[in-house]
């Protein structure tokens, strides 16, 4: 077994590695590009993924947050200019918490229900943000939209300190994935996933532990999109509170795996990609809808477990049979 | 000497409950509808316990199939009800069948939501290709006619939209406990397993249910085409109210959905018509805020499967 122990941080040190030698090779800026919006989608399939993978509560609302954390942003720089472009990023961590906070009551309300219920509940939150992004003028511009000052990097490497904050994230939320695997708050998770209310009756604090799996994955949900918004530097609501941002965030973690450490992240970099390549070469946005929506079927019907589960099933079934051969 | 209008201070209210009173009709007339696409999407949920997020595009695929006839052959999108709601039949039962029963068991109801949501990008991407992504609005001749009925006006369209709902609800009804098929729907949703020893053969059941289900849709979206304009998007706008509605009503009974229908839809029109036209849409999820605060399971919901 000892070996077996190395291999997981060994693993991700080799991926953060090479993710973050890859800006030294001076890619293009369409391929920096891609990296930045890839990276995104892995932090938020992985925040996804502790509220829907380890605690089983399927939110369709993550955008919700994803807004609500964009338009902090702008709301920042309503009152402040910009200087070394540095600013927003150090103020990250208070738009997580700000956001994780506006979350409690929310999630204290919606995780009443369960499930399928649960998903169209936080589906409905989502058209609620969206309604206020478009009526609220005063913050968000309502559909005329809102800009933000241009980030003053140097063109050259616009996107690379965008990339670098977002490697940081990525890191944050797997290690928060990890410990949450290794120690009783995953246990608990695992516990409310299986029967809550068996769960409940044992002793698990449920209701402690779900709300703080809410909190801290809209949290960083929050903070994708408030980066999102800098990057971006002008938003419209349609576009920071988009029904399609979540569908992409829970198709990456079933594609992957849900409730597993890299399911989220191999899904996000397949799915991203993927994605970008049909928009250039599909270009209009009609049959790359059609082609997303057969994809997403695809997923469900052929690999509903997604893809890591499907490989360690086998990988182990493989294990048994030698195993019985050998006797 | 022109002096001020004389107004009296009871006029300017007179005016404030003549507008509200106005919006509580119009309100009625359009929970019909919303009344009728509703009960589909409950239906669905109580034979199947799927919730069906693709409602909302088959109301749209409805208004545009009814669209295309009343523009390219001129039929009467109220004549054009029979074609359409047998065609949507047809495509309902082809989604059960190619995409929610393969599903495993374990863990189908959450399965289920994504599926379903990923029929409705299916269905908006082949309308937008097939009708690109103008709004369209079915305007046959009589869509602006109205009766003024003690200074209240009512749209005939709307009357005959809320009437023809009523017809199709009661039709449902008929269909649920007068014929074999309503039998054995009621009890594949009261007690599965039994119903299956009893020899229903629940699949089958299941896949006429979906079809029922999406054909109300289609009855729906014809009339729906001629109140409001639509685009293949609009089906976002549809699904969080029918949500709302099936949710506060709650999931599984049709009684529910029309009375989520009616007071979702009389308080957004009342609120429109007191406070203003941006804020009608919130309604709908503060009223469901407020329901999931009493009781989470809606007003005629069950915690066990029961009546229909």
């Amino acid at each position: 077994m000892k070996p077996r122990l190395a291999v997981g941080p060994l693993r991700a040190i080799v991926f953060f590695a090479v993710l973050w030698s890859l800006p030294v090779f001076n890619l293009a800026h369409w391929a920096m590009n891609m990296l930045v919006f890839t990276l995104m989608f892995a932090v938020m399939s992985s925040a996804w993924n502790l509220l829907g993978g380890f605690a089983g509560y399927p939110s369709l609302g993550h955008v919700a947050f994803f807004g609500i954390g964009a338009y902090a942003e702008v709301l920042w720089f309503h009152h402040h200019g910009i200087t070394t472009g540095y600013e927003p990023f150090w103020l990250l961590p208070l738009i997580g918490i700000g956001v994780a906070v506006i979350g409690l009551p929310v999630a204290a309300l919606a995780m009443r229900t369960r499930a399928d219920v649960f998903a169209i509940v936080t589906i409905t939150l989502l058209f609620v943000v969206q309604t206020l992004a478009y009526n609220l003028r005063g913050v968000t511009g309502g559909a005329q939209g809102a800009a933000i000052a241009a980030a003053p990097f140097p063109a050259a490497t616009y996107e690379r300190p965008f990339y670098d904050v977002l490697l940081v994230l990525l890191a944050v939320a797997m290690g928060l994935t990890w410990a949450s695997m290794r120690s009783k708050v995953g246990l608990s998770l695992a516990a409310v996933r299986a029967d809550e209310d068996k769960a409940a009756g044992i002793g698990v604090r449920v209701q402690t532990v779900k709300l703080l799996a809410f909190c801290v994955s809209v949290g960083l949900t929050g903070m994708v999109g408030a980066m999102w918004a800098y990057y971006e530097g002008f938003i419209y609501p349609q576009f920071a509170v988009d029904p399609l941002i979540t569908v992409a965030i829970v198709l990456m973690t079933f594609l992957g795996g849900r409730a597993t450490l890299w399911g989220p992240i191999i899904g996000a970099f397949i799915l991203e990609l993927a994605q970008q390549y049909f928009a250039y070469s599909l270009g209009g946005s009609q049959f790359y809808l059609i082609a997303y929506a057969l994809v997403f079927l695809i997923v469900m019907l052929v690999l509903p477990r997604g893809i890591l589960p499907s490989i360690q099933d086998r990988i182990r079934q493989r294990r048994r049979r030698r195993a019985v051969d050998a006797t | 000497m022109p002096g001020p209008r004389r107004r009296s201070p009871t006029g300017a209210g007179d005016d404030h409950v003549h507008a509200l009173i106005q919006g509580v009709i119009l309100g009625v007339l359009t929970a019909g509808v919303y009344a009728l696409m509703a009960s589909g999407q409950t239906l669905i949920f109580g034979i199947m316990r799927v919730v069906n997020m693709a409602q909302g595009a088959m109301v749209i695929l409805g208004a545009y199939l009814s669209y295309q006839m009343f523009t390219s052959l001129g039929v009467d999108p109220f004549l054009a009800i029979p074609v359409t709601t047998a065609v949507m039949f047809g495509v309902g039962v082809g989604v059960q069948l190619l995409f929610l029963r393969p599903l495993h068991a374990e863990d189908k109801s959450q399965l289920s939501v994504l599926v379903t949501f990923a029929v409705a990008l299916l269905v908006e991407g082949l309308m937008s290709v097939t009708w690109n992504t103008t709004d369209r609005g079915i305007n046959t001749g009589y869509v602006n006619a109205s009766w003024t009925v003690f200074g209240y006006q009512i749209t005939l369209v709307r009357l005959w939209a809320f009437l023809l709902s009523l017809a199709a609800l009661a039709l449902l009804y008929l269909v649920l406990n007068r014929t074999r098929f309503g039998r054995a729907v009621r009890a594949s949703v009261q007690n599965p397993e039994s119903a299956r020893l009893l020899g229903v053969e629940s699949e089958r059941v299941a896949a006429i249910g979906y079809g029922l289900g999406t054909a109300t849709a289609a009855a729906a979206g014809s009339v729906y085409g001629m109140l409001y304009p639509f685009n293949p998007g609009s089906h976002y706008d549809l699904i969080s109210r029918l949500l709302s509605i099936v949710l506060l009503g709650g999931l599984g009974s049709i009684g529910g959905a029309v009375v989520g229908a009616l007071v979702i839809s009389v308080s957004s029109s009342i609120v429109a018509a007191a406070v203003s036209p941006i804020w009608s849409q919130m309604t709908f999820f503060v009223v469901l805020l407020l329901v999931l605060l009493i009781r989470p399971r809606g007003l005629f919901g069950t915690t066990v499967r029961g009546a229909i």
